[in-house]
């Protein structure tokens, strides 16, 4: 299954306008400075914002269609959403927070043992870490079964150790998972470490050009990644 | 002492919160969280009872709940009774008087909770009435406490509106507030002051709560 996207949408400083498609077992990673576009883009592919135009595909079910006036709410589209500051439930304790939308609650616990939280199940949200907090959070996502997993900026409110620990389990979860992966991040080296495709995203449109510019501009950037296979460049259509 | 005006004055109380609750829940849902054309307008006329004197809103109520009013007229045609001077009409009038009590601490519950937290539900699946219940309701049961508690004492204390349009029938519709004012009326202190004596601890307990479910609110 390709998830395939198509968006325009004025927006206060700049208009936005793209298209990019991301198969199943795939991780497109969409980066670029802040301020880009790139939350935008994610919450539209995610139902909570609107394109003016546009056209949204998973597969053969129409999500959006400006033309035809389709607009799947955020419910109906059954997808996975880590939000950057977690979003968890603060009224629920880890446990009932993954299991909150679980297909199977079963399964929580599996999901649990594999992020490492087991011992965290009856803790509430503002009891732990930033970290056990967002691994939470893939669980809650992970335990709906999502046909799209979107990850925006899931560890950018973390320390660099938390945050490098964490980007190695989603890495490993990308061999698991066997749905499309849109992951949201400014930081060039969690770009290539991740990604199968890199949409490189400023002011709204596709600049190809970007990260060669960065990493010159910043020679420190992308070392931790070297060694990593080279993603692809964007993939356009 | 009056037990009967006692017993009365709480049913009153408990029916009128309990009521006020369901009812104002989902409007002060949507105050909260949508605009609207007239909105403001809408919002004045739930607090309009605030403003007014009791003896005003008795009077509309009185106007609207007697048997050529509509709400009387209505209320005739089903249950073939009259609504004025009895226990269902002076619960209307409690309601009616009280809506700003339930309805503004509960908004400003709803408006402190994170909207985030309501797309979060959405993206898991949950309807707007689901997330209203699983997450909404859950995060604000400090305010709606506070509402209720609100709403219970302001029940307790209201004497004009219910007056008017209960009169004061023993079991019926006599409040303490009115057993009250019967017996200052008939010299008769004591009685007056044994009722009075009895619901300083039971405000000053609630008013209590409502501080500390302040400074849950405000940690």
């Amino acid at each position: 299954m390709i998830l395939s996207a198509f968006f325009k949408k004025r927006l206060k400083y700049y208009d936005l306008e793209l298209s990019f498609s991301c198969p199943s077992g795939k991780t497109m990673v969409m980066i670029g400075p802040s301020g880009g576009g790139k939350t935008t883009v994610i919450r539209m592919l995610a139902g909570l914002e609107t394109p003016d135009d546009g056209l949204l595909r998973f597969g053969e079910e129409i999500w959006f269609d400006s033309e035809r006036r389709v607009n799947l709410k955020p419910q109906k589209r059954r997808l996975g959403y880590v939000f950057q500051d977690y979003n968890l439930f603060p009224h629920l304790d880890l446990y009932d927070n993954a299991a909150f939308a679980a297909v199977d609650k079963k399964e929580v616990d599996s999901l649990f043992e594999m992020f490492g939280i087991s011992h965290l199940k009856k803790r509430k949200p503002h009891m732990v870490s930033g970290g056990e907090r967002q691994r939470c959070a893939i669980c809650q996502a992970l335990a709906r079964h999502p046909r799209v997993l979107l990850l925006d900026e899931p560890f950018s409110a973390l320390d660099v150790v938390t945050r490098r620990g964490l980007r190695e389990e989603i890495k490993k979860l990308k061999g698991r998972l066997s749905c499309p992966m849109i992951y949201v991040t400014h930081d060039i080296n969690e770009a290539l470490f991740l990604a199968d495709e890199i949409v490189p995203l400023v002011e709204g449109k596709i600049d190809e050009g970007w990260m060669q510019r960065t990493i010159s501009r910043e020679p420190g950037q992308g070392v931790a990644a070297r060694g990593a296979r080279e993603p692809r460049l964007s993939l356009v259509y | 002492m009056d037990y009967l005006a006692f017993f009365v004055t709480l049913k009153l109380a408990l029916v009128t919160t309990v009521v006020l609750m369901v009812l104002a829940a989902p409007v002060a849902y949507f105050l909260a969280f949508y605009r609207f054309p007239g909105k403001s307008l809408a919002e004045a006329l739930i607090y309009l009872p605030l403003a007014l004197p009791p003896t005003v809103i008795g009077f509309y109520l009185i106007i609207l709940m007697g048997p050529r009013g509509w709400v009387g007229g209505l209320w005739a045609k089903l249950t073939g009774g009259s609504l004025l001077f009895t226990f269902a009409g002076i619960v209307i009038a409690s309601v009616i008087y009280s809506v700003p009590f339930a309805v503004q601490p509960m908004k400003a519950a709803f408006a402190k909770i994170d909207r985030r937290l309501l797309e979060n539900a959405y993206i898991l699946g949950l309807s707007r009435r689901a997330a209203f219940l699983r997450v909404v309701i859950p995060n604000s049961l400090a305010g709606i406490t506070a509402a209720a508690v609100l709403v219970f004492l302001h029940s307790i204390g209201a004497f004009g509106v219910l007056l008017m349009v209960g009169g004061s029938i023993p079991g019926e519709t006599k409040v303490a507030s009115i057993a009250i004012y019967e017996a200052v009326e008939m010299m008769d202190y004591r009685q007056a002051g044994l009722i009075a004596l009895s619901f300083i601890p039971v405000s000053y307990a609630f008013l209590l709560l409502i501080n500390k479910l302040n400074r849950e609110v405000d940690s």
